[in-house]
């Protein structure tokens, strides 16, 4: 190897000059991936660790922890004689619900992006008015759907009492509650997706959209068969933000209803919080199993996007 | 490695304290004393800041750091700085709110604190501080539970303050008929709905078997807990509490009350400065302790405790314990929990009680009208786990009472798997 490379190069260069081609990429990914490491992937086999203990949080996992093997899992899922969390099944069928209910906010922030991507006067006020929820924290957003939806003197109410409709009191109807929770949600979200598909609007090539006008395209086929196939980069983005977004639900259902009433608004992330750092909690490796289910559904749609991704790439190249 | 490293590290150094305390002349300290603090609402804030300074006075060598951290806040951070950065004193709660530090080591025994004079004065909280025969902490502060009813409201229907359950009753169904709610209430934070149950099954049952209940040493399928449960029943029938409490904190149930939507509330006398500032004088304002239910069962109250312990892993325990003296003295404590201060009752029986109406009905019934004994609160009492699963199905029965077979078998599934 030394004689070779003595052979091939006129003067003596440094191993580091050698191997500059293959080097210099991880030298500058490696802050990068050396966090990653410790604050990502680290913890996550951390928690696995932790979901085989039955530990409190108190002191030392070894000496005040006891390991008990899968018998976490089993108490969540009911497996081998334990009766099954029913918090645990609630949360996930909360997940699913706000997985499926939060995908709107794709289609609505087309349609609001659509409807501001004009030039009128002052359309650059209209579309931060339209952003504004975005901007604004998810903790402020809960506080003002609760009041919203307050029994009686609520801003829903009150407007409902005028088509001679009872109070309802959202918030506190285990049938309803998480559905207003997501309604909030969506707010947000909507605005976000709007923002991307705005982005995407402006990339669309006005070459094409002519050529379609003159072959008399117009209406709802020019948006399916020449815009929406061109929004397709944003909306990837929208459904992965929108995806993840709906998984970490958690601060809208700890400000509004804090997993009530009756426990029936709980969600995954919720629930690891719950059983680990809330008042209540002391239940860390209970809780870090919740963690571990919740990450495996989560990783099924970070593959589905990684897999997205390459394919994308591999196209591109 | 590091930990070993850290408390050999604070062991060395609280030696080098001691023993230049030992040396200095008289009861004088010097070197450092941290205290973290939760008493983060304005006027418990004044009252620490006022016993930092007083202990201060006492001691001019000693450099005392006060850290007070947000009442929420500190009760998740208080894991983290007990393990790693332990200040020498720190808030907590009695009974079993302190038994997972003290079963994880992280709080120092203090038994020779209480030993002598210092059992007698503070008998009454003695058994709340201790476990396994010895005293992790000492109390500052305690406060009474009960009714507290709108005077004003009673008189303009006639009624009279109830003794028993059948007046109680009699009384919510006048009220209920002039279309006044008899009870206002949060339950959304769940523990208010702890109250109602910690009452109710005392007087149903008494003391004892409460206290048993909540060691986990009683089935919550009995027949007990269904007469209790009954007996809750007939109000919830009634329509006694407020509409939609499942959605309203124990402060968004207090304006019913201030506008006579709703005519009392059982509470703790921390209810009593909010309804206060709500315009609610003396004269419009009262209290009752809770009616006897079962006939000749010895009256049991809730009076949960405030303390201060010491970190297992601090490093001024000297110094630390001298303040644990100081706040526990009959002087002090009248001071702190005087109607300019906390509002609430001393512990210490050689210390006076303000002369506030609430504070000395609260202090004649704690002393002579609780022969059955003195619980802390239904989630200080059980253990966290069962706290949080039974104070939700108290939640759901207090709107859904129809469910309470299917909330029962729950609560004696989370028994079995937690004691």
């Amino acid at each position: 190897m030394t004689a070779s490379s003595d052979s091939h190069s006129p003067a003596q260069r440094g191993w580091y000059k050698r191997n500059e081609i293959a080097i210099t990429p991880w030298l500058f990914l490696a802050p990068g991936v050396i966090f990653f490491f410790i604050y990502v992937v680290a913890p996550i086999w951390q928690s696995f660790g932790l979901s085989l203990y039955d530990w409190n949080g108190l002191g030392d996992v070894q000496t005040n922890g006891e390991y008990v093997g899968l018998e976490n899992y089993n108490k969540l899922f009911g497996l081998n004689g334990e009766r099954a969390d029913r918090n645990f099944g609630i949360s996930l069928s909360n997940n699913f619900k706000w997985l499926a209910l939060y995908l709107l906010a794709i289609p609505g922030g087309l349609f609001i992006a659509l409807f501001l991507n004009q030039t009128v006067p002052g359309i650059r006020l209209y579309k931060s008015l339209f952003f504004f929820p975005f901007v604004i924290s998810q903790v402020v957003v809960g506080l003002v759907f609760s009041w919203f939806y307050l029994p009686n003197v609520g801003l829903l109410n009150v407007i409902i009492g005028w088509f001679g409709m009872e109070s309802t009191n959202i918030l506190g109807d285990r049938t309803w509650a998480t559905y207003g929770i997501i309604a909030a949600g969506l707010w947000p979200q909507t605005a976000y997706c709007m923002i991307l598909y705005l982005t995407g609007l402006n990339a669309v090539d006005p070459e094409q959209v002519e050529a379609a006008r003159l072959d008399g395209a117009k209406g709802w086929k020019m948006l399916w068969y020449v815009i929406i196939p061109q929004l397709k980069p944003a909306t990837f983005i929208a459904f992965v933000v929108t995806v993840i977004g709906a998984l970490r639900s958690f601060d809208l259902v700890s400000i509004m209803t804090g997993g009530g009433p009756f426990g029936s608004t709980r969600v995954l992330s919720y629930y690891v919080f719950e059983k680990s750092l809330s008042e209540r909690g002391l239940q860390y490796g209970y809780a870090a199993a919740i963690a571990v289910v919740l990450f495996l559904i989560m990783l099924v749609f970070i593959s589905y996007f990684l897999w997205a991704m390459y394919q994308d790439e591999k196209g591109a190249r | 490695m590091h930990s070993i490293l850290k408390t050999s590290l604070a062991a060395f150094i609280a030696a080098g304290i001691s023993a230049s305390a030992a040396s200095a002349a008289g009861h004088t300290l010097s070197g450092d004393l941290v205290i973290f603090s939760d008493m983060s609402n304005p006027a418990p804030r004044a009252v620490m800041e006022g016993m930092v300074e007083r202990f201060g006075d006492l001691h001019p060598d000693l450099n005392i750091e006060l850290t007070v951290i947000d009442r929420e806040a500190y009760k998740t951070q208080i894991r983290n700085f007990l393990t790693a950065n332990s200040p020498d004193v720190a808030n907590w709660y009695a009974a079993n709110r302190m038994l997972p530090y003290v079963e994880a080591g992280l709080f120092e025994d203090v038994s020779d604190i209480w030993d002598g004079q210092m059992s007698e004065e503070l008998a009454s909280t003695k058994g709340a501080l201790t476990i396994d025969g010895k005293q992790y902490g000492v109390p500052y502060t305690y406060y009474q539970w009960g009714v507290y009813y709108r005077k004003d409201i009673f008189d303009q229907y006639g009624l009279t303050e109830p003794a028993t359950w059948a007046e109680e009753l009699a009384n919510c169904q006048t009220l209920l008929d002039n279309g006044v709610k008899c009870y206002t209430i949060g339950t959304k934070f769940l523990w208010t709905a702890g109250g109602w149950f910690d009452y109710l099954n005392m007087r149903t049952n008494g003391y004892d078997f409460h206290a048993r209940l909540t060691n986990g040493q009683e089935s919550w399928t009995s027949d007990e807990v269904r007469a209790t449960f009954a007996n809750w029943q007939q109000l919830i029938d009634m329509g006694a509490f407020i509409d939609d409490h499942q959605t309203y904190s124990w402060q968004e149930a207090l304006p019913f009350m201030a506008n006579g939507e709703a005519a009392a509330y059982l509470m703790g006398n921390f209810a009593v400065a909010p309804l206060r500032e709500a315009g609610l004088d003396d004269s419009k304002l009262d209290f009752y302790q809770f009616v006897e239910i079962t006939p000749g069962i010895p009256r049991g109250e809730d009076a949960p405790t405030d303390t201060f312990h010491i970190p297992a892993n601090a490093s001024n325990k000297d110094n630390a314990r001298e303040f644990l003296k100081f706040v526990v003295s009959a002087e002090n404590q009248t001071l702190i929990n005087n109607g300019e201060n906390l509002g609430q009752l001393p512990v210490n029986a050689n210390s006076s009680v303000d002369d506030d109406k609430f504070l000395q009905q609260g202090f004649d019934m704690l002393s002579n009208k609780a022969p059955g004994g003195i619980a802390q609160f239904f989630d200080r009492d059980a253990p966290a786990e069962m706290a949080a699963v039974a104070m939700e199905g108290f939640q759901e029965f207090m709107v859904f009472p129809d469910a309470l077979d299917d909330i029962l078998e729950r609560l004696e599934n989370a028994r079995e798997d937690i004691y």
